[in-house]
């Protein structure tokens, strides 16, 4: 298969331009004509289905909460970086993109990374327009601050609680389409199944969640915006319901999926506290700023942390970045506080944690400088924890809490299927091998303000369709398939919760496809999860009826689906032979440990093609061209 | 410290909006007090499903406090006893071995029970589809900056913009009363000068729509302000209904 990503020819900075004038329209009046499926109502979803709606198109958008506005991007704590360049500090378009593409690892696509660069101003305006109450200097006017590495202040924020203002932003916007009737809006639904007429994606299938109904609705297109698969491993910052349902469906009838492996895992999350833990916190990276991170010098030195003298103490970020300390990269910091628990000396209760201690800096600024800085912050740490980080060192670690992978797109953001459009965290398109903090709110909304609403048009307007009512047979037969699986996960009736299973698959994709990989562990992970998904089929526990209102049910679907697609996570972790960003093959290390991309063999996309149950998938190559970066090595000594 | 506490629960099931409820008891056994509420809900669903019976079911997913998906009235408090503080970000060791727990849904005329805890509360979508938005289209926005908003407005307007549209408030007024709900966006949208040219019709759609639905009115009990996990003050009620007032008598529409 030859992988066109569309990219139009000419500079990068004109190609978008460009680009959108040789799309072709769609006329305002036939626009109505038109239906567009929208599912999920993140950032990505509800910005899209408000937009396209403000256009003309008609729109039916779904999702799984009660309500749109408590999609996941809800709970994006720092911030939404854009070009504006209003600290005067040396900012551009240039700069967001190269930060960008370097921060990715050099694994993601130039003109889309430029686009998003292009497009980030344009985000904040509409925001700004749509009420959304970003933080303001005295004068009136925005502020910014910096974030995640960046050596500019870029980062656009309302509080702590910059994603839920600009989910509720674009929420409001839906809502009002719905007022209008160009959306229709069906929450508590689940899309169990794409469906494809004459090869083009022509509608879903979905469950009600509240009847267990088993709908269709149909459209000239369907955009996916679902979100991450984060939850791959039970554990994560993730909702409890994200899930990567809709894009493994949509791989299973002939979508690419792109870098699975390549999945961000946060360093400062509140720790694991026992088996029964059902998510993981995230604590802003800011807390490192002041604060140092420490383990005892001695495997299983169990003392209080206030009784370890200086001399017993290892601030091994310290001593090994001197010139980064605590700031590393995210995925340095992570791996270093994963080796640390490996070698016994992580603290705690379950010794998988490390110490983040602002006793320095309370000492040196005084508390209430420390209060003012991260008071909140410390209040839902106590929250959590029942302790005083005031008193006693936090306790962090890593948790995952972004997939920078996802289904392929194109420049227009279509899949590999025609008509199937795929947006955010649920594309692979724009973070590479890492993504940078701040730039996922941007790239969601990118998306569905500004570029789907084009791109579309210059789809519907050259294709030629068929009619394809809900009574087409490919929908009898969709529907057939969805409501077979269904039956079949309520059959089993075996003596293993659905929860029971995920968590063991959480375990082996974090011991062995988590923060460090190698080969020997990728291989043993694959038959595991094999294994694995066997027993769930023969020994899985579903209580309760289809016909119903069935959480346990839900939960079978979503995990049965992270069963198979565990398994593609591990052979694309396992068919990139080098280090790149977030992932790390032990085999391929710098002398200072970190990740050494292998630019002449791995310079390309990984495209995974679904060859039929219990077949390997095939691998597909898109090779990435950077003509206007240079490819460097990172380094944080 | 982690310890283990036992605990008796007491859990509203009902099996749909037309079906009659009650109350079923339920040990807690070695609950670890390092434990969020949901978690110890996960934990008896667990042993339910294992025993061959229908597990509770509760609306839950961010778990951090901000979806506004989780909420049950505990031992009579909307999400729990402690302050500010969602059903997902109340913790075990608030409670005491020996304790015993009553846990029901919302109740409310505009939230009918789905199922167990579970509420329909898509009244409060309906609200917002009136008016609680600003018409802004994507595409003709001026630059973020072209008009400066003074930090105190900006403030105030993130207070009120923080509500996470839970329904606490409505569970715990003895009107079921939606006043805080929507004096929250219309306090956001109002204070802000985008906001202004939509806000006389804004107020009275989303009142109105809000009073067809079947909530009640504002008789200032103030214990919405007291359930709030988001701790949303009264003082928007208030501009409420200020708001409403200005545009009754000056732009009846």
């Amino acid at each position: 298969m030859r992988l066109d990503a569309k990219i139009p020819s000419g500079p990068l900075a004109e190609k978008w331009d460009r680009h959108r004038f040789d799309l072709k329209l769609v006329n305002p009046a036939n626009k109505r004509k038109y239906d567009i499926i929208v599912v999920g109502t993140g950032l990505a979803g509800a910005s899209a289905s408000a937009s396209l709606a403000e256009l003309g198109y008609d729109v039916k958008t779904f999702c799984i909460q009660d309500s749109p506005r408590r999609a996941h991007s809800i709970a994006a704590q720092g911030g939404i970086n854009a070009a504006k360049n209003y600290a005067n500090d040396g900012d551009s378009i240039w700069r967001l993109f190269y930060d960008t593409v370097k921060g990715g690892d050099f694994r993601a696509r130039e003109a889309n990374v430029y686009r998003l660069a292009q497009v980030s101003s344009a985000i904040i305006d509409q925001g700004v327009a749509q009420g959304i109450p970003f933080a303001r200097d005295y004068g009136g006017l925005l502020a910014n601050r910096s974030f995640g590495g960046a050596q500019v202040s870029r980062t656009f924020y309302a509080r702590g609680q910059t994603g839920q203002q600009l989910l509720l932003g674009a929420y409001n916007s839906l809502m009002r389409q719905v007022g209008t009737g160009k959306v229709k809006m069906y929450p508590r639904r689940e899309m169990l199944e794409l469906v494809l007429v004459n090869g083009q994606a022509r509608g879903i299938v979905v469950r009600n969640l509240i009847t267990g109904e088993i709908e269709s609705h149909s459209a000239h297109a369907v955009a996916l915006c679902t979100g991450g698969y984060g939850n791959v491993y039970f554990l994560s910052t993730n909702a409890m319901a994200s899930n990567v349902t809709a894009c493994y469906r949509a791989y299973k009838k002939g979508a690419l999926f792109s870098n699975p492996c390549f999945t961000q895992i946060h360093p400062t999350c509140i720790p694991v506290h026992g088996d029964y833990q059902s998510k993981l916190t995230l604590m802003s990276e800011s807390l490192r700023n002041d604060g140092r991170v420490w383990v005892p010098k001695n495997p299983g030195d169990k003392r209080p942390p206030k009784e370890i003298p200086e001399a017993d103490r290892d601030y091994y970020l310290e001593s090994k970045y001197p010139s980064f300390g605590n700031l590393v990269p995210r995925d340095v910091a992570s791996r270093n506080a994963k080796e640390q628990c490996d070698m016994g000396k992580g603290v705690g209760d379950t010794a998988l944690a490390v110490y983040l201690d602002f006793e320095d800096a309370i000492n040196r600024d005084g508390k209430d400088v420390i209060a003012q800085k991260y008071g909140n912050l410390f209040q839902m740490y106590e929250k959590i924890t029942g302790e005083n980080p005031y008193e006693m060192p936090m306790m962090i670690y890593p948790a995952v809490h972004y997939t920078m992978g996802g289904l392929w797109v194109d420049y227009n953001l279509m899949s590999t299927i025609p008509g199937l459009f795929v947006l955010g965290e649920a594309n692979f398109s724009d973070h590479g091998a890492n993504r940078l903090g701040a730039s996922a709110l941007m790239q969601g909304l990118a998306d569905g303000y500004f570029v789907l609403p084009y791109t579309i048009g210059g789809y519907l307007a050259a294709e030629a369709f068929q009619d394809a009512p809900i009574e087409h047979p490919a929908f009898k037969e969709t529907t057939r398939e969805a409501q077979a699986r269904v039956e079949r996960l309520l059959s089993v009736n075996g003596k293993r919760t659905v929860d029971d299973f995920h968590r063991e698959l959480g375990h082996i994709m974090w011991e062995y496809c988590g923060m460090a990989r190698n080969n020997d562990g990728l291989n043993k992970a694959k038959g595991m999860i094999q294994s694995l998904r066997d027993e769930f089929w023969e020994n899985v526990k579903v209580p309760g009826s289809n016909g119903d209102f069935n959480q346990s049910l839900e939960r079978a679907g979503r995990a049965a689906d992270f069963l198979e697609f565990g398994e593609l996570m591990i052979s694309d972790a396992l068919a990139r032979q080098e280090s790149c960003g977030c992932h790390l093959n032990e085999g391929f290390q710098t002398e200072e440990n970190e990740a050494r991309r292998d630019d002449e063999n791995f310079c390309h996309v990984s495209c995974w093609e679904y060859a039929g149950e219990d077949k390997e998938p095939a691998l597909h190559k898109e090779p990435l061209a950077f003509e206007n970066v240079e490819l460097t090595q990172r380094s944080y000594k | 410290m982690s310890k283990t506490i036992n605990l008796t629960l007491k859990v509203w099931r009902q099996e749909g909006p037309e079906k009659k409820g009650r109350l079923e008891t339920y040990p807690a056994r070695d609950i670890s007090t390092d434990m969020s509420f949901l978690e110890m809900i996960d934990v008896i669903n667990e042993q339910l499903t294992l025993d061959g019976k229908e597990p509770i079911a509760f609306d839950h997913d961010c778990r951090e406090g901000i979806c506004g998906m989780c909420g049950a009235v505990v031992n009579g408090h909307a999400h729990g006893p402690e302050k500010g503080t969602t059903l997902c970000q109340l913790h075990m060791r608030h409670f005491s071995d020996g304790d015993t727990i009553v846990i029901e849904p919302w109740r409310s005329r505009a939230f009918k029970v789905v199922k167990d805890l579970v509420v329909d509360r898509s009244a409060f979508d309906e609200i917002i589809q009136v008016g609680g938005y600003i018409s802004a289209n994507a595409g003709g926005a001026p630059d973020g900056n072209a008009i400066p908003i003074p930090q105190s407005v900006a403030e105030l307007a993130m207070d009120a913009a923080a509500c996470i549209g839970c329904g606490a408030c409505v569970a715990a007024c003895p009107n079921a009363s939606a006043m805080l709900f929507v004096g929250a966006k219309v306090s956001h949208l109002g204070l802000l000068p985008q906001g202004r040219p939509e806000a006389a019709k804004r107020v009275q759609s989303m009142v109105s729509r809000m009073d067809a639905l079947g909530f009640g009115n504002c008789t200032n009990e103030a214990e919405c302000e007291a359930a709030c996990p988001k701790e949303i003050s009264i003082t928007n009620i208030a501009r409420l209904n200020r708001e409403f007032l200005k545009a009754k008598f000056f732009s009846p529409e």
